[in-house]
Protein backbone atom coordinates (compact mmCIF):
# COMPACT_ATOMS: atom_id res chain seq x y z
CA UNK A 1 0.00 0.00 0.00
CA UNK A 2 2.97 2.45 1.00
CA UNK A 3 4.68 1.65 -2.13
CA UNK A 4 1.61 1.86 -4.50
CA UNK A 5 1.51 5.76 -2.69
CA UNK A 6 4.82 6.02 -3.41
CA UNK A 7 4.55 5.15 -6.72
CA UNK A 8 1.72 7.72 -7.48
CA UNK A 9 3.27 9.96 -6.00
CA UNK A 10 6.80 9.65 -7.96
CA UNK A 11 4.24 9.88 -11.29
CA UNK A 12 1.77 12.09 -10.51
CA UNK A 13 1.20 14.80 -13.66
CA UNK A 14 2.92 18.03 -11.12
CA UNK A 15 6.10 16.04 -11.09
CA UNK A 16 6.19 14.90 -15.02
CA UNK A 17 5.71 18.54 -15.89
CA UNK A 18 9.00 19.28 -14.68
CA UNK A 19 10.96 20.35 -17.93
CA UNK A 20 14.61 19.34 -19.35
CA UNK A 21 17.28 21.79 -18.24
CA UNK A 22 19.54 23.76 -19.94
CA UNK A 23 22.84 24.78 -18.99
CA UNK A 24 23.76 28.91 -19.22
CA UNK A 25 27.27 30.57 -19.26
CA UNK A 26 26.14 32.88 -16.13
CA UNK A 27 23.30 33.38 -13.94
CA UNK A 28 22.18 36.34 -15.31
CA UNK A 29 20.76 34.51 -18.77
CA UNK A 30 19.50 31.85 -16.39
CA UNK A 31 17.25 34.32 -14.93
CA UNK A 32 16.33 35.70 -17.79
CA UNK A 33 15.15 32.41 -19.47
CA UNK A 34 13.53 31.43 -16.07
CA UNK A 35 11.54 35.16 -16.56
CA UNK A 36 10.77 34.50 -20.09
CA UNK A 37 9.50 30.89 -19.56
CA UNK A 38 7.36 32.51 -17.13
CA UNK A 39 6.24 35.47 -19.48
CA UNK A 40 5.46 33.35 -22.55
CA UNK A 41 2.22 31.36 -23.09
CA UNK A 42 2.24 28.39 -25.07
CA UNK A 43 0.63 28.91 -28.24
CA UNK A 44 -1.17 25.65 -28.18
CA UNK A 45 -2.29 25.96 -24.56
CA UNK A 46 -5.17 28.14 -23.21
CA UNK A 47 -3.32 29.30 -20.40
CA UNK A 48 0.00 27.99 -19.70
CA UNK A 49 3.25 29.49 -20.00
CA UNK A 50 6.17 28.08 -21.16
CA UNK A 51 7.57 26.60 -17.89
CA UNK A 52 4.07 24.56 -16.79
CA UNK A 53 3.56 23.13 -20.35
CA UNK A 54 4.74 19.80 -21.66
CA UNK A 55 3.16 20.14 -25.06
CA UNK A 56 5.98 19.91 -27.50
CA UNK A 57 5.74 23.31 -29.47
CA UNK A 58 6.82 24.76 -25.58
CA UNK A 59 9.13 22.15 -25.82
CA UNK A 60 10.53 23.12 -28.93
CA UNK A 61 10.05 27.02 -27.56
CA UNK A 62 11.90 26.64 -24.40
CA UNK A 63 15.24 25.48 -26.76
CA UNK A 64 14.44 28.06 -28.93
CA UNK A 65 14.60 30.53 -26.32
CA UNK A 66 17.55 28.86 -24.68
CA UNK A 67 19.28 29.06 -28.17
CA UNK A 68 18.49 32.74 -28.63
CA UNK A 69 19.95 33.41 -24.80
CA UNK A 70 22.97 31.61 -25.76
CA UNK A 71 23.68 34.02 -28.48
CA UNK A 72 23.49 36.73 -26.84
CA UNK A 73 20.54 38.42 -27.95
CA UNK A 74 18.41 40.92 -25.85
CA UNK A 75 15.10 40.99 -24.60
CA UNK A 76 14.00 43.15 -27.05
CA UNK A 77 15.10 40.62 -29.97
CA UNK A 78 13.52 37.58 -28.01
CA UNK A 79 10.04 38.97 -27.95
CA UNK A 80 10.22 40.88 -31.54
CA UNK A 81 11.22 36.55 -32.51
CA UNK A 82 8.16 34.71 -30.45
CA UNK A 83 5.59 37.90 -31.29
CA UNK A 84 6.80 37.62 -35.09
CA UNK A 85 6.18 33.88 -35.52
CA UNK A 86 3.15 33.48 -32.85
CA UNK A 87 1.50 37.19 -32.33
CA UNK A 88 0.94 38.97 -29.06
CA UNK A 89 -0.33 36.24 -28.16
CA UNK A 90 2.40 34.68 -26.76
CA UNK A 91 2.88 37.24 -23.99
CA UNK A 92 1.37 37.18 -21.09
CA UNK A 93 2.30 41.26 -20.56
CA UNK A 94 1.51 41.92 -24.24
CA UNK A 95 2.87 44.86 -25.65
CA UNK A 96 0.87 48.40 -26.01
CA UNK A 97 -0.84 48.38 -29.05
CA UNK A 98 -4.05 49.48 -30.99
CA UNK A 99 -4.57 46.08 -31.12
CA UNK A 100 -3.79 45.43 -27.24
CA UNK A 101 -5.49 48.56 -26.12
CA UNK A 102 -8.72 47.05 -25.12
CA UNK A 103 -6.96 44.63 -22.74
CA UNK A 104 -4.96 47.11 -21.16
CA UNK A 105 -7.28 49.65 -20.66
CA UNK A 106 -10.69 48.14 -20.48
CA UNK A 107 -9.45 47.36 -16.21
CA UNK A 108 -8.82 51.07 -15.80
CA UNK A 109 -11.97 52.50 -17.50
CA UNK A 110 -14.27 49.39 -15.51
CA UNK A 111 -12.04 50.97 -12.35
CA UNK A 112 -13.26 54.55 -13.36
CA UNK A 113 -16.89 53.49 -13.88
CA UNK A 114 -16.82 51.71 -10.47
CA UNK A 115 -15.20 54.63 -8.48
CA UNK A 116 -17.67 57.02 -10.26
CA UNK A 117 -20.92 54.60 -9.18
CA UNK A 118 -19.00 54.70 -5.87
CA UNK A 119 -18.99 58.53 -5.49
CA UNK A 120 -22.37 58.62 -6.76
CA UNK A 121 -23.79 55.88 -4.12
CA UNK A 122 -21.74 58.25 -1.37
CA UNK A 123 -23.27 61.16 -2.38
CA UNK A 124 -26.66 60.38 -2.44
CA UNK A 125 -26.97 59.06 1.32
CA UNK A 126 -24.87 62.22 2.58
CA UNK A 127 -28.12 63.66 1.89
CA UNK A 128 -31.03 63.54 4.56
CA UNK A 129 -32.84 60.79 3.44
CA UNK A 130 -36.70 60.80 3.67
CA UNK A 131 -37.32 58.59 6.77
CA UNK A 132 -35.40 60.31 8.62
CA UNK A 133 -37.83 63.40 8.63
CA UNK A 134 -39.66 61.18 11.12
CA UNK A 135 -37.12 61.58 13.71
CA UNK A 136 -36.78 65.09 13.89
CA UNK A 137 -38.52 67.99 16.07
CA UNK A 138 -40.43 70.80 15.32
CA UNK A 139 -37.68 72.68 15.72
CA UNK A 140 -35.07 70.78 13.13
CA UNK A 141 -38.28 70.44 10.68
CA UNK A 142 -38.78 73.92 10.47
CA UNK A 143 -35.15 74.52 10.02
CA UNK A 144 -35.14 71.90 7.16
CA UNK A 145 -37.93 73.32 5.46
CA UNK A 146 -36.80 76.92 5.58
CA UNK A 147 -33.34 75.23 4.04
CA UNK A 148 -35.32 73.63 1.15
CA UNK A 149 -37.59 76.65 0.06
CA UNK A 150 -34.26 78.42 0.09
CA UNK A 151 -32.58 75.97 -2.31
CA UNK A 152 -36.05 75.89 -3.71
CA UNK A 153 -35.70 71.71 -3.98
CA UNK A 154 -38.51 70.14 -5.63
CA UNK A 155 -37.64 66.84 -4.45
CA UNK A 156 -41.12 64.94 -4.25
CA UNK A 157 -39.85 61.72 -2.20
CA UNK A 158 -38.66 64.07 0.92
CA UNK B 1 -35.39 56.32 -14.07
CA UNK B 2 -35.29 55.12 -10.35
CA UNK B 3 -37.25 52.07 -11.26
CA UNK B 4 -35.05 51.06 -13.95
CA UNK B 5 -32.17 51.27 -11.73
CA UNK B 6 -33.18 48.80 -9.76
CA UNK B 7 -33.70 46.36 -12.46
CA UNK B 8 -29.76 47.16 -14.13
CA UNK B 9 -28.15 44.29 -12.47
CA UNK B 10 -30.53 42.01 -13.65
CA UNK B 11 -30.24 43.92 -17.37
CA UNK B 12 -26.37 43.39 -16.81
CA UNK B 13 -26.57 40.07 -16.12
CA UNK B 14 -29.06 39.23 -19.20
CA UNK B 15 -26.32 40.91 -21.23
CA UNK B 16 -23.61 38.99 -20.12
CA UNK B 17 -25.89 35.41 -20.48
CA UNK B 18 -26.45 36.67 -23.96
CA UNK B 19 -23.00 36.95 -24.34
CA UNK B 20 -21.83 33.89 -23.55
CA UNK B 21 -24.55 31.98 -24.72
CA UNK B 22 -23.98 33.28 -28.07
CA UNK B 23 -19.79 31.97 -27.84
CA UNK B 24 -20.87 29.02 -27.11
CA UNK B 25 -23.39 28.18 -29.40
CA UNK B 26 -20.41 29.71 -31.95
CA UNK B 27 -18.31 27.23 -31.08
CA UNK B 28 -20.54 24.47 -31.23
CA UNK B 29 -21.28 25.05 -33.89
CA UNK B 30 -17.62 25.31 -35.32
CA UNK B 31 -17.99 29.10 -36.30
CA UNK B 32 -15.12 29.52 -33.42
CA UNK B 33 -12.31 28.11 -31.83
CA UNK B 34 -10.82 29.63 -28.94
CA UNK B 35 -8.27 27.86 -29.56
CA UNK B 36 -7.34 28.96 -32.89
CA UNK B 37 -5.09 31.66 -32.99
CA UNK B 38 -4.34 34.35 -35.61
CA UNK B 39 -1.27 33.82 -37.28
CA UNK B 40 1.45 36.26 -37.21
CA UNK B 41 2.35 35.74 -41.20
CA UNK B 42 -1.05 36.70 -42.48
CA UNK B 43 -0.23 39.19 -45.16
CA UNK B 44 3.57 38.74 -45.18
CA UNK B 45 5.76 36.28 -47.59
CA UNK B 46 6.38 32.64 -46.57
CA UNK B 47 9.53 32.63 -43.96
CA UNK B 48 12.74 31.62 -46.15
CA UNK B 49 14.10 27.96 -45.40
CA UNK B 50 16.43 25.80 -47.01
CA UNK B 51 15.02 22.03 -46.15
CA UNK B 52 15.38 18.83 -47.85
CA UNK B 53 12.55 17.25 -49.99
CA UNK B 54 10.73 14.45 -48.24
CA UNK B 55 10.95 12.37 -51.79
CA UNK B 56 14.31 12.76 -52.35
CA UNK B 57 16.14 13.73 -49.48
CA UNK B 58 19.37 15.07 -51.67
CA UNK B 59 17.03 17.76 -53.02
CA UNK B 60 17.13 20.93 -51.71
CA UNK B 61 13.54 22.82 -51.48
CA UNK B 62 13.76 26.95 -51.10
CA UNK B 63 10.94 29.53 -50.65
CA UNK B 64 11.35 30.36 -54.44
CA UNK B 65 9.88 26.96 -55.10
CA UNK B 66 6.61 28.20 -53.67
CA UNK B 67 6.37 31.33 -55.84
CA UNK B 68 3.92 31.75 -58.57
CA UNK B 69 0.67 29.84 -57.87
CA UNK B 70 -2.19 29.85 -55.22
CA UNK B 71 -0.95 27.45 -53.29
CA UNK B 72 -1.90 25.27 -50.22
CA UNK B 73 1.12 24.43 -47.67
CA UNK B 74 -0.35 21.62 -45.26
CA UNK B 75 1.40 20.64 -42.42
CA UNK B 76 0.78 16.84 -41.66
CA UNK B 77 2.63 14.09 -39.64
CA UNK B 78 2.63 10.18 -39.18
CA UNK B 79 2.01 11.05 -35.70
CA UNK B 80 -1.23 12.94 -36.09
CA UNK B 81 -4.12 11.08 -35.61
CA UNK B 82 -6.31 13.80 -37.70
CA UNK B 83 -3.86 14.11 -40.50
CA UNK B 84 -5.08 10.70 -41.01
CA UNK B 85 -8.40 12.26 -41.36
CA UNK B 86 -7.69 14.78 -43.57
CA UNK B 87 -5.32 13.02 -45.71
CA UNK B 88 -8.70 11.62 -48.23
CA UNK B 89 -9.93 15.46 -48.05
CA UNK B 90 -6.36 16.26 -49.46
CA UNK B 91 -6.57 13.65 -51.91
CA UNK B 92 -9.63 15.15 -53.13
CA UNK B 93 -8.74 18.50 -53.22
CA UNK B 94 -5.87 17.58 -55.70
CA UNK B 95 -7.44 15.48 -57.98
CA UNK B 96 -11.23 16.84 -57.95
CA UNK B 97 -10.42 20.61 -57.33
CA UNK B 98 -7.05 21.03 -58.90
CA UNK B 99 -5.48 22.29 -56.05
CA UNK B 100 -1.42 22.61 -55.56
CA UNK B 101 -0.85 21.52 -52.38
CA UNK B 102 2.62 21.44 -50.93
CA UNK B 103 3.50 19.30 -47.87
CA UNK B 104 5.30 20.19 -44.80
CA UNK B 105 6.33 16.77 -43.29
CA UNK B 106 6.90 17.96 -39.75
CA UNK B 107 8.56 16.51 -37.09
CA UNK B 108 7.98 12.96 -38.24
CA UNK B 109 10.68 10.26 -39.51
CA UNK B 110 11.20 9.87 -43.15
CA UNK B 111 10.84 6.71 -43.32
CA UNK B 112 7.62 6.93 -42.38
CA UNK B 113 6.22 9.56 -43.99
CA UNK B 114 7.38 7.83 -47.49
CA UNK B 115 5.47 4.59 -46.23
CA UNK B 116 2.32 6.86 -45.87
CA UNK B 117 2.34 8.33 -49.15
CA UNK B 118 2.62 5.46 -51.09
CA UNK B 119 0.06 3.79 -49.15
CA UNK B 120 -2.73 6.64 -48.67
CA UNK B 121 -1.97 8.45 -52.13
CA UNK B 122 -0.17 11.23 -52.75
CA UNK B 123 -1.64 14.57 -53.13
CA UNK B 124 1.24 16.82 -52.86
CA UNK B 125 3.55 18.33 -55.54
CA UNK B 126 6.17 17.82 -53.61
CA UNK B 127 6.93 17.61 -49.17
CA UNK B 128 8.96 20.00 -47.34
CA UNK B 129 10.74 17.82 -44.55
CA UNK B 130 10.91 19.53 -41.51
CA UNK B 131 12.27 16.81 -39.21
CA UNK B 132 13.38 19.20 -36.43
CA UNK B 133 10.34 21.60 -36.80
CA UNK B 134 12.43 24.57 -38.07
CA UNK B 135 10.39 25.38 -40.50
CA UNK B 136 7.53 25.22 -38.38
CA UNK B 137 8.72 27.57 -35.91
CA UNK B 138 9.19 29.94 -38.56
CA UNK B 139 5.78 29.29 -39.54
CA UNK B 140 4.31 29.79 -36.34
CA UNK B 141 2.89 26.10 -36.37
CA UNK B 142 1.56 25.39 -33.17
CA UNK B 143 0.22 21.47 -34.13
CA UNK B 144 -0.21 19.20 -37.05
CA UNK B 145 -2.51 19.53 -39.46
CA UNK B 146 -2.70 23.24 -40.56
CA UNK B 147 -2.76 24.42 -43.69
CA UNK B 148 -2.10 28.05 -45.15
CA UNK B 149 -2.92 29.78 -47.91
CA UNK B 150 -0.62 31.14 -50.26
CA UNK B 151 -1.38 33.46 -52.97
CA UNK B 152 0.24 33.90 -56.42
CA UNK B 153 2.95 35.85 -54.74
CA UNK B 154 4.13 33.43 -52.34
CA UNK B 155 2.35 35.69 -49.25
CA UNK B 156 0.07 34.06 -46.28
CA UNK B 157 -3.19 34.63 -47.00
CA UNK B 158 -4.68 32.61 -44.29
CA UNK B 159 -4.17 29.90 -42.14
CA UNK B 160 -6.27 27.23 -40.46
CA UNK B 161 -5.86 25.19 -37.97
CA UNK B 162 -7.25 21.64 -37.69
CA UNK B 163 -8.22 19.08 -40.24
CA UNK B 164 -9.90 20.17 -43.47
CA UNK B 165 -12.93 18.72 -45.11
CA UNK B 166 -15.95 19.86 -47.34
CA UNK B 167 -17.39 21.89 -44.73
CA UNK B 168 -14.54 23.62 -43.34
CA UNK B 169 -13.64 24.19 -47.56
CA UNK B 170 -16.93 25.70 -48.58
CA UNK B 171 -17.26 27.71 -45.16
CA UNK B 172 -13.36 28.90 -45.06
CA UNK B 173 -11.27 28.04 -48.06
CA UNK B 174 -13.89 28.60 -51.25
CA UNK B 175 -14.24 32.48 -51.00
CA UNK B 176 -10.67 32.91 -50.53
CA UNK B 177 -9.12 30.72 -53.41
CA UNK B 178 -11.52 31.99 -55.94
CA UNK B 179 -10.64 36.05 -54.73
CA UNK B 180 -7.14 34.95 -55.06
CA UNK B 181 -7.43 33.43 -58.55
CA UNK B 182 -9.06 36.94 -59.31
CA UNK B 183 -6.42 38.84 -58.23
CA UNK B 184 -3.66 36.64 -59.80
CA UNK B 185 -5.46 37.02 -63.08
CA UNK B 186 -5.52 40.86 -62.64
CA UNK B 187 -1.74 40.59 -61.89
CA UNK B 188 -0.89 38.46 -65.03
CA UNK B 189 -3.50 40.66 -67.37
CA UNK B 190 -1.56 43.73 -66.39
CA UNK B 191 1.81 41.78 -66.44
CA UNK B 192 1.03 41.13 -70.49
CA UNK B 193 0.25 44.27 -71.56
Amino acid sequence: MRLLALLLLLFSPALMAVVETYHFDDDEKRDRYQTFVEELRCPKCQNQNLAGSNSPIAKDLRRELHRLLEEGRDDEQVVEYMVSRYGEFVLYRPRFNPETAVLWLAPMIFLALGLALVAMVFRRQKKPAGAATETLNDNEKKALNDILKEQDVGDTNG
Amino acid sequence: MQRLKLFLPLITFAAIAIFFYTMVSRIDQGEYNPQDLPSALINKPFPSFSLAKLEDLTVSLQQKDLLGNITLVNVWATWCPSCHVEHGYLNYLFSEKDMIIVGVNYKDKAPAAQRWLQTKGNPYRFNIFDPDGILGLDLGVTGAPETYVLDHRGFVRFRYQGPLNEMVWQDKFQALIEQLQQEQLAYNGRGSR
